[in-house]
């Protein structure tokens, strides 16, 4: 085969790759002329270069097709789903002679006369003739066995054409950009750098007991070059997870054709990057996961309507890396597994008893459908059915270290959840040791290390981490926040063995983030960072999940990978922070949800009789000060802390002198601080906080169901006046009930979100609340209505004014009032305000103003829109 | 390894009536494992524990830079452990591409056996041993267990 026809066959196949998505994308947005256009340029590439290289067949069948989508760019033909279809045999078609083409060299025998002359009825505008079964125009109205056909065949014979290519492009002209290199090089090449990268630590380690060493400096430039190369080869085998999904568009829309059903494919995270081998392999399950899910997952549009949905439905793939791993989710929102279908399957097929089914979880019964030979659809289709399923793609997942598992809510859908370790990748790891073993946590995962020790007296006033317990729960006490624990050797099991650990008092902590959670994990001792070659765990102990993998250390050791995500799952951490990591990824479902669900975590804790409760994020730390360190200054009560007086503020009454620990909740902004004495911190709970009764008492924003009781929650906006009378300019005692009237507060200052939410909630305002400008564009991209927004000025990335000007240029919130949030209220920067969009201009601590302010403008919106109406 | 690899064409050879086992002790039981199965001998290595795996994962062992995973025998085979401190042995198998080590007591030496004296397990052996071998050669004055590697790496995976 000449170099030529090679070069045509590689630019052609990645052509007819790009042109299958962007016809399916013309079919959705008929009106879409540069995807128009672009087919159009494709095609007629094609047709050209075909026709320079004497390639008959090929040529007419492109010709053919060129035509049929000049006219439809001419605005003579309409965008029809029958000339997609029409066109789409076509793409086919040329397929098909391209990968003989690749196979032969020459183009193979077969007759395209039905094929063009229904191109040519086509682009005549005549409706393709229906009676001809083979020509695939026909198939709209053929039966979908037909149809099958024809679109089945091509992608079998497709992955035979890169071999041939391959050889013929390596050997190709001088010059080219791009060569072609099979994988198994690529493969070898990465063994041999892992072992490289691995030899290279256990040289370093040496060297290192060696001063003065002639090696020094050439280990040196060994080392840098052996991590440059490294990287490069880790790259070459790189590739976007995109690749894998090009040809999911047109599947999809074949089989909502086939099935007649209506069915929206979403794509995000195209561009996550992964292993190119891994890729390969996860092609055909995620293939034949799509295909499950629109056959039996989505439901008929009859009965979406019937169940109250919308017609189309919506199969969503989503990537993204988490820790060391790749995740995958297929979600759709059709029907969800028939939980008593599958019961009553498992019990046929003999795979439980029935008392055994009654025990078991849901969640577990679901998982059968992972069995061989199981499948629940009632009736075979062509699409999907036989049985041969999910299985197979269990078993293919498993086979690259992965694992796969399902979520589904009856009427709601289905998610699975693919999660793909880093087999062969090199990853920077902490060496630590927890109960007299090494173990490695990949770096990437690590947010950083404390130091901290276990609560004494006298740690409460150096300022230093302090682990300590609420209700028997480990937390450490971290700058403003409080993290949860886990003690390693305690969840490892690795206690028994050894003696002196759970006595010492200092520990370090390694802060790890699981999706968006914090955790903290208790180790003995830390050592080094070292680069480690991941290797997958033997397959009895895979089903450890808190090991990724194992490695071998510089100094000839076998050590175990942790994998923070497990830790997390096993501790019951992500059992509440895992919808929050998922959010992480997707701040727009995250609206969704917030609007929905709206928990936050409460910490709860007693005055007097009383039970209390706080939002847990507004409390910067936990103190139990003991009584020697309560003083007296101008006849009020403080406490030297961290280098600073500290107000003490009681609940209730006087503070207790006589009782030798004081528990003190510590609110803090910037370099303020203030401590409220209670009697009793009691628990953290996460609840919905719905305030209901306001009872106009100062200091409690209201009453609200917090852990099935009735509970005060604390203004502690009162409470911060009370220690220091400028902290906010008056105080508020009136609340406007304006209705539920929907606010957007926009703050990066968590203290001051947080207190927002609360006071406009407990004025009567539906609040939700983003961390930054992009998150709310976003909602506004997403078409989520509110009737104000509240935004501060000073904002990392997007600064308030860039986003009200981003407000007012376009989209559905360019009338909405915005009222701006500033700690400067100079005359030159509220102009400036005014002129960027900005309805009202208010400084951030006085409340009472930002509610003024709020109700005027929302009865402004009001007269408005009336007026606009009449 | 090296006496392993040289045996392995005798063994070739006298396939129809010969075989040629790696015989090993443990807990006083001498046993062998047909040398096709054995990839390695090693002697007392360190070993690294898995925690959370079952009991009779001894942990994993580097072997030339591939991760063996180490299995006790004396506990896959419900015997009382290895008294603190003795070194111990081990014999490398492969099963699925991965890589196990077996730690026995004592691994001794390579012996050719003739077929006539294998005989099948006798019906009154422990289960445990039954279980996990094919059957038994009589040698001078001892009786030698045929382990069946395959089935002692058959570990639940404990899902």
């Amino acid at each position: 085969m000449d170099d030529l026809l090679a070069d045509f066959l590689t630019e052609t196949n990645e052509s007819l790759a790009e042109l299958d998505v962007a016809l399916v994308r013309l079919e959705q947005t008929p009106n879409d002329d540069a995807t128009l256009a672009q087919i159009f340029r494709l095609v007629h590439t094609i047709k050209g270069t075909c026709g320079f290289l004497n390639l008959p067949r090929l040529e007419h069948v492109a010709h053919a097709a060129e035509n049929v989508l000049g006219r439809v760019r001419d605005k003579v033909l309409p965008v029809t789903p029958e000339i997609i279809s029409v066109v789409l045999a076509a793409l086919d078609r040329i397929k098909l002679i391209i990968s003989a083409l690749a196979a032969d060299g020459s183009e193979p025998a077969g007759d395209d006369v039905p094929l063009i002359a229904s191109l040519n009825a086509a682009s005549d505008g005549v409706a393709p003739p229906a009676a001809k079964p083979a020509a695939p125009p026909a198939a709209a109205i053929a039966p979908p066995v037909v149809e099958a056909a024809p679109r089945v065949a091509p992608p079998e014979p497709i992955p035979a054409a890169p071999e041939p290519v391959a050889e013929a492009a390596a050997e190709g002209p001088v010059g080219t950009q791009t060569i072609r290199v099979g994988v198994d090089v690529l493969e070898g090449l990465m063994t041999l750098v892992s072992e490289l990268v691995l030899t290279r630590n256990q040289l370093m380690q040496l060297a290192r007991g060696q001063e003065n060493s002639a090696f020094t400096v050439p280990l040196q430039r060994l080392s840098h070059i052996t991590s440059d190369l490294q990287e490069g080869v880790m790259k070459t085998r790189m590739q976007p997870i995109g690749n894998a999904w090009n040809k999911l568009p047109r599947l999809v829309r074949d089989l909502s054709r086939e099935l007649g059903k209506k069915i929206d494919l979403q794509m995000h995270g195209a561009e996550t990057e992964l292993d190119r081998q891994v890729l390969e392999l996860i092609k055909d399950p995620l293939t034949h996961m799509v295909r499950n899910s629109a056959d039996h997952g989505l439901e008929a549009p009859q009965d979406r309507r019937a169940a109250g949905k919308a017609e189309t439905g919506r199969i969503s793939l989503n990537a993204f890396h988490e820790g060391g791993h790749i995740i995958i989710e297929i979600a759709d929102d059709g029907a969800g597994l028939p939980v008593e279908r599958i019961k009553a399957k498992a019990l046929a097929r003999g795979l439980a008893t029935e008392a055994e089914l009654a025990a078991m979880p849901d969640a577990q019964i679901l998982r059968f459908i992972f069995r061989a030979g199981f499948s629940t659809a009632a009736a075979v289709t062509a699409v999907s059915g036989r049985g041969v399923g999910m299985d197979v793609v269990k078993t293919n997942i498993e086979k690259i270290g992965g694992t796969v598992d399902l979520k589904s809510t009856q009427g709601q859908g289905t998610t699975f959840i693919i999660k793909i370790p880093l087999t062969l990748a090199i990853v920077s790891a902490l060496i630590v040791e927890a109960g007299g073993e090494r173990f490695a946590i990949p770096q990437i995962s690590v947010v950083e290390l404390v130091r901290a020790r276990a609560l004494r007296e006298e740690a409460v006033d150096a300022g230093e981490p302090t682990i300590e317990r609420i209700n028997n729960t480990k937390v450490l006490r971290l700058r403003d926040r409080l993290l949860p624990l886990v003690s390693l050797d305690a969840l490892l099991q690795l206690r028994e063995v050894v003696t002196d650990t759970a006595a010492t008092d200092a520990a370090y902590i390694i802060v790890t983030q699981v999706g968006s959670l914090l955790l903290g994990i208790i180790v003995d001792r830390v050592f080094d960072t070292e680069e480690i070659v991941v290797k997958p765990v033997a397959p009895i102990l895979r089903h450890v999940s808190m090991f990724s993998g194992n490695t071998i250390l510089g100094d000839g050791s076998v050590i175990m990978i942790l994998d923070p995500n497990g830790i997390a799952r096993a501790t019951g951490v992500a059992s509440s922070g895992e919808s929050r990591a998922m959010d992480a990824h997707a701040a727009d479902r995250m609206a969704a949800r917030a609007q929905a669900d709206g928990r936050t975590a409460v910490l709860l804790f007693r005055s007097g009789e009383q039970m209390r409760a706080v939002p847990l994020s507004l409390v910067a730390r936990l103190e139990d000060l003991p009584r020697d360190k309560i003083e007296t200054s101008s006849g009020k009560p403080v406490t030297q802390y961290r280098g600073r007086l500290m107000p003490l503020v009681p609940m209730q009454g006087e503070i207790d002198r006589e009782r030798a620990q004081q528990p003190v909740l510590v609110f803090a902004d910037g370099d303020r601080c203030m401590g409220l004495v209670v009697d009793e911190i009691v628990d953290v709970v996460e609840e919905k906080l719905n305030i209901e009764l306001s009872g106009g008492r100062p200091g409690l924003l209201g009453t609200a169901v917090v852990a099935g009781k009735a509970t005060d929650v604390v203004d502690i906006g009162h409470y911060l006046t009370l220690a220091f009378a400028d902290w906010f300019h008056g105080r508020t005692s009136e609340r406007s009930h304006s209705g539920r009237a929907r606010i957007l507060v926009v703050d990066d200052n968590d203290f001051f979100r947080q207190m927002l939410v609360s006071t406009l909630s407990a004025a009567g305002y539906e609040v939700s609340a983003v961390q930054g400008a992009e998150q709310a564009l976003r909602l506004r991209d997403n078409h989520i209505l509110f009737d104000a927004i509240v935004s501060d000025i000073e904002m990392p990335q997007i600064d308030g004014i860039a986003f009200v000007q981003e407000l007012r240029a376009q989209g559905a919130w360019s009338h909405l009032p915005v009222i701006a949030l500033t700690g400067h209220t100079d005359p030159d920067r509220v102009a400036r305000g005014r002129e960027a969009g900005f309805t009202d201009y208010v400084a951030k601590f006085e409340r009472e103003a930002v509610l003024t302010s709020l109700k005027q403008c929302l009865t402004q919106r009001q007269k408005t829109q009336l007026g606009m109406a009449a | 390894m090296s006496t392993a690899t040289l045996e392995r064409p005798a063994e070739a050879a006298t396939v129809e009536d010969e075989r040629v086992f790696v015989t090993l002790s443990v807990a006083e039981q001498l046993c062998g494992v047909p040398v096709t199965a054995v990839r390695d001998v090693l002697g007392e290595q360190p070993i690294t524990r898995s925690p959370l795996a079952p009991p009779e994962i001894a942990g994993s062992l580097n072997l030339r830079g591939r991760i063996v995973t180490a299995i006790d025998l004396r506990r896959r085979l419900s015997l009382p452990p290895a008294p603190a401190g003795m070194p111990r042995m081990s014999v490398v198998a492969e099963q699925g591409g991965e890589l196990y080590a077996l730690l026995v007591d004592q691994v001794s030496e390579v012996m050719t056996l003739p077929a006539s004296s294998f005989e099948r397990n006798p019906p009154t052996l422990a289960p445990v041993w039954a279980a996990h071998s094919t059957g038994i050669y009589r040698l001078q004055g001892r009786l030698m267990v045929v382990l069946d590697v395959s089935r002692i790496l058959a570990l639940s995976s404990g899902s």
